[in-house]
């Protein structure tokens, strides 16, 4: 016998596992133009519509998202997934944001033999591609805001700036920056309280 | 026999471009045609072209999206679910694995200092995802012009980036 609370956490978990597969749901049906692209509308569903995440957990989940391989939108999802509900919330986060994707090229390679895409839809492409590097350079102003706090965080983007100039991998970067993040909180002695 | 053993060549392939596909989208773009068109030749290149097209004008990474193509054309939906499994399987190995730690530790001074100096990394990173994609996609006035106008809209208002895409997909219907 199940008791009433026992009950109610479990309609709770299944309300809270449907939000998480709907909001990826609705991030993987709108990313256009691949990798970054998406950034502004994870941000806008996780921080902005269900404050899942506040804007920084929101960057560290892109830095550990960019760390590893595969693509953004499907390593956020993996990561908030198993922030919230753990592996649960990981089957619900990536099922959400691969399906869209999933079902439309199902269907097109079902009925499609010829795959040129009618001309209005490259039409309707060609007005898409310039609007989504405003909303990654936005995007980039906005976090930029929200981070470059002092000159410390100034120096770093400053050196990663210049090592993604030279062609310096980004796993390598966030590699390189994370060990002198961890080296200078020892050497310095940070204190942080508990959560 | 013979399906099971296709799908099994289909979820290895696809679980070594995943393992490989860093930096996300475009990267991956060569290594799949290697495996898909030279090497195990389930693709013509002009077929392997056609996904390509298809995977740009359809929501969704490219990985996923030339996964479940490629799946499909080789054994069916059989086939796409074992693809697209294969492509994510590695993402899901690393980012729980990172996501394991990030969260044993989170609250220590390390990992403080850790996301402290990442932050900065990541806002170049997505600055220069900006140059690189706004390279190919600002190629004339017309397009200059509408990604000047969704700048200031966005710093003027808070619009749903989906309807701002929305929008300029209709404008690009009208004015190309």
């Amino acid at each position: 016998m199940k008791s009433q609370e026992q009950n109610q956490a479990e309609s709770c978990d299944r309300l809270c596992l449907q939000s998480i597969f709907w909001s990826f749901f609705r991030v993987g049906a709108f990313t256009f133009g691949g990798g970054y692209a998406m950034l502004p509308i994870i941000q806008r569903e996780l921080v902005d519509r269900r404050h899942w995440l506040d804007t920084k957990q929101f960057m560290d989940c892109l830095a550990v998202a960019q760390a590893g391989p595969g693509a953004i939108a499907v390593n956020t999802a993996i990561f908030t997934g198993y922030k919230m509900m753990g592996i649960t919330g990981v089957l619900a986060a990536t099922a959400g944001v691969v399906l869209p994707s999933f079902l439309i090229i199902v269907a097109i390679a079902a009925t499609l033999n010829v795959t040129t895409p009618p001309e209005p839809l490259i039409k309707f492409f060609l007005g898409i591609r310039p609007a989504v590097v405003a909303l990654i350079a936005g995007a980039a102003f906005n976090l930029g805001r929200i981070v470059l706090l002092d000159s410390h965080c100034w120096m770093v983007a400053g050196l990663a700036l210049l090592g993604s100039a030279i062609g310096v991998h980004p796993a390598l970067l966030i590699a390189g920056a994370a060990t002198y993040g961890v080296l200078r909180a020892r050497l310095e002695g940070w204190q942080v309280k508990k959560p | 026999m013979t399906a099971l053993v296709l799908l099994w060549q289909l979820f290895s392939t696809f679980v070594i471009i995943g393992l490989f596909s860093y930096g996300g989208g475009y990267v991956m773009i060569p290594l799949i045609q290697r495996e898909i068109v030279v090497h195990h030749a389930w693709l013509t290149p002009g077929q392997f072209m056609d996904i390509i097209g298809v995977a740009e004008v359809t929501p969704g990474p490219v990985s996923i999206n030339s996964a479940t193509f490629v799946g499909y054309k080789v054994a069916g939906v059989a086939g796409s679910l074992a693809a697209t499994l294969g492509v994510i399987l590695p993402s899901l190995v690393a980012i729980m694995t990172l996501a394991y730690f990030a969260v044993q530790f989170a609250g220590s001074a390390e990992m403080a200092g850790l996301f402290y100096n990442i932050r900065p990394v990541v806002v170049v990173l997505i600055f220069t995802a900006a140059i690189v994609v706004g390279r190919t996609a600002i190629v004339d006035l017309k397009s200059l012009l509408v990604a000047v106008a969704v700048l200031a809209l966005l710093q003027t208002k808070k619009i749903s980036p989906i309807l701002i895409l929305l929008g300029a997909g209709l404008l690009g219907i009208v004015i190309y």
